[in-house]
């Protein structure tokens, strides 16, 4: 029972992160229907810019606390400004061409950003200091630690946020306008360009959130831990239903429980042939079971009506 | 009076395919003008090309004085210049109410927007009632109550509808149309694209009569009631 709850734990703190990442890759699939391969490596730019930022500040003596405040201020700057400029260099000028120009252009830009950033931070890994005092909470047999207790709380009240910004206020709901009906939104007045600039902006916000607290958990970064973590994400959103919001933050809670209580129990159910060092296949597994049921995913519509 | 709306040599292309032709039409300010003409005749495109969704490939646009063709299509509305889409557009995942919201999205934060949306309310008491269902749940005729009072929403100057009788029964095409002359009576200048002429001439002043992407014929509506060439082809 106590490695059913400690994973359990494990697998709300992975999933929270996940669920972060695939409300990025949602919410441009919902407005564009292009799934952006390169927000994975926006979330490894946010990862490294943070790991930069901290190490040069704690080296010149400024408290952890407000070093990691800064880092992720910084690295969720650097990640909305990149996102920005991916969308209008990438996927703007390709509005109008067949769908696979800009999934090929995502896919490009995804390799671009990797080497890019593999000659900026060299392709070693990198120790994120530890910031957060190794304190933890013990409950029964569970032990969470602050980091996790950070990650959880944070991840939560993000995804309020957003829930709220784009179900109650005028932006939100000119996003949700825009990804039903684009002409008619223009017709309305609104500048549907802008609306998904402001859509990248979003979600890469979101994944420089996700990417300091990946590197944070993990104790590490590099130019390459935004290829697993985004098609884990990816996967996320397709599994709660590509362009749903609650469909992602679901998604990525529920990939991240599977694949901690995998790793728990694969083990021990087949007799230790399996290491968790297979937990990676959870997800997968999950995913295409899912599929087969429900191709929509968890929550998607059964089909997306256009106008 | 100086013409509110002026198309000069307006055509339209898709790929290939030419649309509209050359087309001279002119709208001024408080009248009722009607365009008429059978399916695929360009009645629409005309109208995608003055709210700015397709861009013109030749003539001019003149709209208060201003040069549309600088004007992207989400600033028109802004000038007054609103459009009820062929097939109403409605989100249909949006509600009721977020649908007439996003109507006056583009003077977000102005005062009496509630005043407005209970205006709309009092127009249509069918949307009060369902305010909090989806757009899509709505029947035809409810929709197109919706897509109207969404462009009310707008405060428009030139409200240009576009076949709103399409896919209705005769009785909710009834009041769907006393819906439009009250509309017109309050002082809106409206561009009124039909399939069912009969309606349409008769709430509007004037009418063009459309054929393969050209104005074949124009004249006082009363007028065009009485032509033989119009009652034929259009009146049955």
């Amino acid at each position: 029972m106590d490695t059913f709850l400690q994973q359990l734990i494990n697998g709300i703190t992975l999933g929270s992160i996940y669920a972060l990442v695939a409300l990025g890759y949602t919410m441009v699939y919902g407005i564009l229907e292009l799934i952006n391969f390169a927000h994975g490596e926006v979330l490894m730019v946010g990862a490294l810019v943070a790991l930069t930022v901290i190490q040069g500040l704690t080296g010149w003596g400024w408290p952890a606390p407000l070093a990691v405040l800064v880092a992720v201020l910084a690295a969720m700057v650097v990640c909305m400004t990149l996102g920005l400029a991916i969308e209008r260099v990438a996927y703007r000028p390709l509005r109008r061409a067949p769908k696979l120009a800009p999934l090929i252009t995502a896919i490009g830009l995804s390799i671009v950003l990797q080497q890019v950033a593999a000659l900026i931070w060299g392709r070693g890994y990198l120790s994120f200091p530890a910031v957060l005092p190794p304190v933890s909470v013990v409950w029964g047999g569970v032990i969470i630690t602050a980091i996790q207790g950070a990650i959880i709380v944070l991840a939560a009240l993000i995804m309020a946020g957003l829930l709220v910004l784009v179900q109650k206020t005028a932006l939100g709901r000119a996003m949700r306008a825009t990804a039903q009906n684009p002409a008619v939104a223009q017709l309305m007045g609104v500048n549907t360009d802008r609306i998904i600039a402001w859509t990248f902006v979003i979600g890469s916000g979101l994944a420089a959130v996700a990417g300091v607290m990946v590197a944070a958990y993990y104790g590490v970064g590099n130019y390459t831990m935004g290829f697993m973590l985004g098609l884990k994400a990816f996967t996320a959103a397709v599994l709660g239903g590509i362009g749903n919001l609650a469909g992602a933050m679901l998604g990525g809670l529920l990939l991240g429980v599977v694949e901690a209580l995998g790793a728990g129990y694969i083990g021990d159910l087949t007799g230790d042939f399996f290491g968790s060092n297979y937990k990676d296949v959870f997800a997968f597994m999950v995913l295409i079971g899912v599929l087969v049921f429900h191709p929509n995913g968890l929550l998607g519509s059964r089909a997306r009506e256009k106008v | 009076m100086t013409a509110l709306l002026q198309v000069e040599g307006l055509s339209v292309h898709y790929g290939g395919i030419e649309a509209v032709t050359g087309l001279d039409l002119e709208v001024r300010q408080g009248e009722r003008v009607t365009l008429i003409g059978a399916n695929g005749a360009g009645k629409s495109s005309t109208l995608k090309a003055l709210a700015g969704l397709v861009v013109p490939s030749a003539g001019s646009i003149r709209y208060d004085g201003v040069d549309l063709r600088t004007v992207p299509a989400w600033q028109r509305v802004g000038r007054g210049l609103s459009l009820v889409p062929e097939g109403r557009g409605v989100f249909s995942r949006l509600s009721v109410e977020e649908n007439l919201l996003m109507g006056a999205y583009h003077r977000n934060g102005a005062t009496g927007l509630y005043e407005e949306l209970e205006r709309v309310y009092g127009l249509f008491t069918r949307l009060h009632e369902r305010r909090h269902q989806a757009a899509g749940t709505l029947s035809g005729g409810e929709q197109q109550m919706l897509a109207i009072g969404r462009a009310l929403m707008a405060a428009p100057r030139l409200l240009m509808l576009d076949e709103p009788s399409m896919g209705l029964a005769p009785l909710m095409v009834e009041r769907i149309f006393e819906v439009i002359r009250n509309i017109a009576e309050a002082g809106v200048t409206l561009l009124l694209v039909e399939q069912n002429a009969r309606l349409a001439l008769e709430i509007c002043d004037r009418a063009y009569v459309m054929e393969s992407g050209r104005i074949v014929l124009t004249d006082s509506a009363a007028r065009c009631l009485d032509n033989p060439l119009v009652r034929s082809a259009y009146l049955g």
